[in-house]
């Protein structure tokens, strides 16, 4: 069985305990799709992510990454197959500069594996790769600066540089904007939307204005479940949508455009 | 493309200080002659190795081991059973190559051993290595036939055809293997961290979690660094069996696991020289502080406390932050601090030190009377004034050591701030 579809979840399950969090959730989405995962506080999002990036093993159903089964995988083995994830809460490398920070996301894919057979300095193509990233999140000219010593909102960028460092086709955002202000948050949504051209996109947001800006589709999930999934404007006018999100910030986004 | 990343046609800053290194432990027996000197230079060498090897786990994989004498104890015993071998005639080895048997013990150990302790990470793995250097120090006891028993495994170096016109018998000649064997040792491992899997075990040392989210799985760079680890401390353990000719159990001991890791943190886990620092001070202290006295080990304890408490870089720390400070002029206006730190500490050390002195006189030597010597002056281990002037120097010292310790923080804070304003200046500019 083929599949067309980047990512695909099939009746996705996880209990912790008694407490069953995702209770049967259903996504499709097709290669090249950017999509945004809403939804109450609570509601499973991060768990899903978790569950897709491998960080937990489901309680039953099937994920699928470009048709092939990555349920139980762990992390690393579904990074490599092409799919790669950033963290709410920053997850950088603190003690290694800007530079080595994106070397390290990008040595993997590159095939160095675990060698110490060879010097980091003569990699060239990890080196000017690494050295591209640092450009296209604006931090060339922190090249040098240890990870901890970064303001908030670079490390932001550096987290999202060493997401997309490994060049995966399928990249999850979880809350990229969490935490900045208005401005920071614009800058940084025109810079997700560059460095994510041509890749899968998931983001899991709060900001209304975030998500209407930067989804082609909207994936909203209530009590562990995928209760829509389509296009922003489709999704405004979902009844079901709306009765969860009772006088809720979808209704403001729809009325102001921001949040 | 352009390459201006790597813009370094002759890194010349690198092969001086290499050339210098070389030259260091070419030269230095001829400044220090005596045969206990060369001992001792010899016993550095492999401290450095023995060090150096430790801090790639602790230093750059934030693995605490505290078990690391497994690995050079058991290289030790597997080169000195080939030593005996060679002179048996059942292995043909030249001499100089024993060590690496020490490695490739070390190594096949690390690999064993490595297996279930890698698996692991921070108080686990601490735990598991604490219980399998103890798991190895019992067999030592239980396996006389491999590990000698009480008396140890003895061998005899002096073997063979002259290998170049060496024989090893003099000590010099051992020193200058042992010497090659630092150089290339202290090469590869520093080479080492210039490898993907030396920058990866960095990552995993900050952040195993995120490690996992771009392709690499945490244990296998763990476990091989473990192993290549275990190989160089292997091969430290190895010159050690050339340079006594005898082993005994307790190079697999936890107190041998343990001044690794003391001096290790004591020269720095942080930059990759500071391991070959705590090597040389391991030996000053094993060697020379304990012929200075016997309340060494209490000495070496406070020593270590204060580290902890004042500076947990180590010393190469504090040798790189000053550097710091001295690149950009102020490291001046510090002298009279130092010196007033110095002087201060100095005197808490001498009332601390008669005090200690005359409370190991009286538990060790009380049959000889309860006159103490220290430093020139005679204490009375029994009279009242020696202890009270013993404690007045030592809380006098102490207060004034304190005082100009809250002065020098207040400088040291000051031109911190300097320097990262002139930091940012320079930025701006």
């Amino acid at each position: 069985m083929s599949s067309a579809y980047a990512l695909e979840l099939k009746d996705l399950r996880k209990s912790f305990g008694k407490t069953e969090i995702i209770r049967g959730a259903n996504l499709a989405v097709s290669a090249g799709e950017r999509v945004a995962i809403i939804g109450p506080n609570g509601a499973g999002k991060s768990t899903l992510f978790n569950l897709i990036s491998g960080r937990f093993a489901p309680t039953s159903g099937d994920v699928l990454l470009n048709g092939q089964r990555i349920n139980g995988m762990k992390p690393y083995e579904i990074n490599r197959l092409g799919l790669s994830r950033s963290f709410q809460i920053t997850n950088i490398f603190p003690k290694l500069s800007v530079f080595e920070n994106l070397r390290c996301g990008v040595l993997w894919s590159l095939g160095y594996k675990y060698t110490f057979l060879k010097f980091l300095a003569d990699l060239d193509d990890a080196n000017e790769r690494a050295e591209q990233l640092m450009e296209m999140i604006k931090l060339d000219k922190k090249r040098d600066v240890l990870g901890m010593n970064l303001t908030y909102a670079e490390q932001r960028a550096l987290e999202i540089g060493i997401t997309i460092a490994g060049g995966a086709g399928v990249i999850l955002l979880d809350e990229p904007t969490a935490g900045m202000s208005r401005s920071e948050t614009a800058r940084f949504i025109n810079l997700i939307k560059e460095v994510t051209v041509g890749k899968t996109l998931l983001t899991v947001e709060h900001d209304m204005g975030v998500v209407f800006g930067l989804a082609d589709k909207i994936a909203v999930v209530v009590y562990g479940e995928v209760i829509a999934f389509d296009t922003p404007d489709a999704v405004r006018a979902n009844a079901k949508v709306q009765e969860a999100y009772l006088g809720s910030s979808v209704a403001d986004a729809q009325a102001g455009g921001g949040h | 493309m352009k390459k201006y990343y790597e813009f370094k046609p002759l890194n010349l800053g690198r092969w001086v200080v290499w050339s210098l290194f070389a030259l260091v432990l070419a030269l230095i027996p001829l400044a220090f002659t005596s045969s206990l000197a060369v001992t001792i230079l010899s016993q550095m060498g492999i401290a450095i190795i023995a060090c150096l090897s430790y801090n790639m786990l602790l230093g750059q994989g934030g693995m605490l081991s505290f078990g690391h004498a497994v690995y050079t104890g058991l290289g030790s015993y597997l080169a000195i059973h080939a030593l005996n071998s060679v002179a048996d005639g059942s292995l043909p080895l030249p001499v100089a190559l024993v060590p690496l048997v020490g490695g490739v013990a070390g190594l096949g150990f690390a690999v064993l051993f490595g297996w279930v302790t890698t698996r692991k990470s921070g108080t686990t793995f601490a735990m598991i290595t604490l219980g399998l250097g103890e798991l190895v120090f019992a067999m030592s006891l239980m396996i006389p036939e491999f590990f000698g028993g009480e008396g140890g495994v003895s061998g005899n170096r002096v073997i063979g055809k002259p290998f170049l016109g060496l024989t090893f018998g003099p000590p010099l000649q051992v020193y200058y293997l042992i010497a090659v064997y630092t150089f290339v040792s202290v090469a590869g491992m520093y080479a080492f961290t210039r490898t993907p899997l030396g920058r990866m075990l960095n990552a995993v040392r900050d952040n195993p979690e995120r490690v996992e989210f771009v392709g690499y799985n945490t244990q296998r760079v763990r476990y091989n660094a473990f192993i290549i680890a275990g190989f160089f401390a292997g091969v430290a353990g190895g010159l050690g069996s050339l340079l006594f000719e005898i082993v005994t159990a307790e190079v697999v001991g936890a107190s041998r696991s343990g001044a690794y890791l003391l001096f290790t943190f004591l020269g720095g886990a942080t930059f990759f020289f500071g391991p070959i620092l705590g090597g040389i001070l391991m030996v000053i202290a094993f060697v020379l502080l304990s012929e200075f006295t016997k309340a060494w080990l209490l000495y070496l304890g406070l020593i270590f406390m204060f580290m902890v408490m004042y500076a947990p870089g180590g010393i190469a720390s504090l040798i790189m932050m000053n550097l710091r400070v001295a690149s950009f002029g102020k490291l001046r206006t510090l002298w009279v601090s130092y010196l007033a730190l110095a002087v201060t500490f100095l005197i808490v050390l001498l009332g601390a030190g008669a005090m200690i002195e005359m409370i190991y006189h009286l538990q060790m030597n009380a049959a000889m009377g309860d006159e103490v010597k220290f430093l020139g002056a005679t204490l009375h281990a029994h009279g009242l004034n020696s202890w009270f002037g013993s404690l007045f120097v030592m809380l006098t010292g102490f207060g004034l050591f304190e005082v100009t310790r809250r002065q020098f923080k207040l400088q040291w804070g000051e031109i911190q701030t300097e320097i990262e304003k002139e930091i940012k200046r320079r930025e701006t500019a």
